[in-house]
């Protein structure tokens, strides 16, 4: 539970955007929240944050689309 | 006998539907023939490359054997080393025969482009897809024949969808249910007839019928005006449009049709991109499987290195430049033309004046108005930005102005 507040904690600092914590399965490309720019901010974010190795490659967009997807593959990578 | 472009005649589509037959009925009892699938890829690759002028052929022998060589060298230092130089020497060697084919032209020297073959662009980026995942390791384990298996795969060869490695291997190594090959089935006979619709009744009547007669027109009336812009040009620029749209749109649909039809689902190139809202969207909808590419393995691995060593501090410097190299990489891709690198920049343009209205719009959402008359003059903007960007492509505006 700890690592989805600091993902969304992420999420909030990158996008700007205060309810991105409210719908947990919400798609985060489909509905544009993240663009390229900001899917690469978060990606650096978590490996500082982490202390993971995400390679961009890795970053497979169906793998890693909702906030709970995102806290699943810190996990399995931590 | 003469070399056959993929797609472009009804002997192509003969040839084609024979050999497929036999992997259709073996997909529809639930078998891969390996030897055969083998067979066929051979006999398609050398009505396509060694049909009349053999010489393609041949670069395309060198060109493959060529690639393996500084993959697999790559692929076995990788095992146990992991040097930013090492990786940057085989990305380098590996869009070394493009960049000769390239330049072939500009120099006007024949020898120098050894590999030319129909289509080595799309090898190139395929290959150096590779490379780059074996670096990321998410590519791990890459068998020779795998490599050429997926390089080779026939109905994408001349001109993509561009597919990624791990994504083909998923649908090649499996055989689909019968259900599941029955819609494979249903929407490739779909495709394949579309397809057909746009390349050979809406691209011949654009790019054939009326392309020619518009650009006489244009070339006519521009003699006697500045610049040599008339309303004719205006037309010229639609027509074009339009050709290069159901044109390549039409071959893609070929080409995701036959993988459809042999199990693999080829990603789709386009997406209704002329009903885009902004030129992001566009990129998101046109050419995608290339503009995928170049978003992934340019784009956001360059923002991903400025970002890490904290080359350029403020995000919207690092986004634009990250358009630019961008664009002008494509640019230069396309070929070394000044149209072709002024398109680049053109739409490196494009997207950073996008960016900043996006930006300028989050600032003033109260203010600005959203509703379907704005987003209908949104789309109409971005389809005749486009437009005009194809007009820079299409090397009229050369003929007009140099020719």
């Amino acid at each position: 539970m700890e690592n989805t507040d600091k993902i969304v904690d992420i999420l909030k600092d990158v996008t700007g955007l205060d309810n991105i914590g409210d719908n947990l399965d919400q798609d985060l490309f489909a509905t544009g929240i993240l663009d390229s720019m900001a899917t690469v901010e978060v990606l650096v974010t978590l490996q500082d944050n982490f202390g993971i190795e995400v390679p961009v490659s890795e970053f497979d967009r169906s793998q890693w689309s909702t906030i709970n997807k995102i806290s699943d593959r810190v996990k399995e990578l931590e | 006998m003469h070399n056959i472009t993929p797609y472009s005649s009804p002997h192509y589509f003969i040839y084609l539907f024979v050999l497929l037959l036999p992997i259709i009925i073996g997909l529809l009892y639930g078998k891969r023939f390996r030897i055969y699938d083998f067979f066929a890829t051979v006999l398609i690759l050398v009505i396509t490359f060694f049909g009349g002028d053999a010489r393609q052929g041949i670069s395309l022998i060198f060109y493959v054997l060529f690639e393996m060589i500084v993959v697999f060298t790559y692929k076995h230092y990788r095992k146990n080393h992991n040097n930013f130089w090492v990786f940057t020497s085989a990305v380098v060697l590996a869009i070394i025969p493009l960049v000769f084919v390239k330049l072939d032209p500009l120099l006007k020297n024949a020898t120098i482009s050894l590999f030319a073959f129909m289509g080595i662009s799309y090898l190139t980026f395929k290959a150096v897809e590779i490379i780059m995942e074996l670096r990321d390791g998410t590519i791990k384990e890459i068998k020779p024949t795998e490599f050429v298996r997926f390089l080779l795969f026939f109905p994408t060869i001349s001109s993509g969808p561009i597919d990624r490695f791990r994504r083909f291997q998923k649908d090649v190594l499996k055989v689909p249910s019968r259900e599941k090959y029955l819609e494979l089935l249903h929407t490739g006979t779909n495709r394949l007839m579309l397809g057909l619709v746009y390349k050979f009744i809406l691209g011949y009547f654009f790019g054939t019928l009326l392309l020619p007669k518009v650009s006489i027109l244009a070339l006519s009336y521009g003699e006697q005006a500045p610049l040599g812009i008339s309303w004719a040009l205006v037309a010229y620029m639609y027509t074009y449009s339009m050709y290069l749209f159901f044109d390549f749109a039409g071959y893609s649909l070929f080409a995701v049709a036959i993988s459809n039809f042999m199990g693999v689902e080829t990603p789709m190139n386009f997406r209704q991109p002329f009903k885009s809202v902004n030129i992001k969207d566009f990129w998101n909808r046109w050419h995608i499987t290339l503009s995928f590419w170049f978003r992934d393995f340019i784009y956001m691995r360059l923002i991903f290195l400025m970002m890490k060593k904290k080359w350029i501090k403020n995000r919207v410097t690092m986004a634009n430049l990250g358009y630019v190299t961008l664009f002008l990489i494509m640019g230069f891709w396309h070929g070394e033309t000044w149209y072709y690198i002024v398109y680049g920049i053109f739409h490196a343009c494009a997207m950073i004046t996008n960016d900043a209205w996006l930006r300028f719009k989050k600032k003033h959402r109260q203010q600005i108005p959203s509703n379907k008359f704005t987003k209908a003059l949104a789309i109409f903007i971005t389809f005749n930005v486009v437009c005009f960007s194809f007009l820079i492509f299409s090397g009229f505006l050369n003929t007009l102005w140099f020719g």
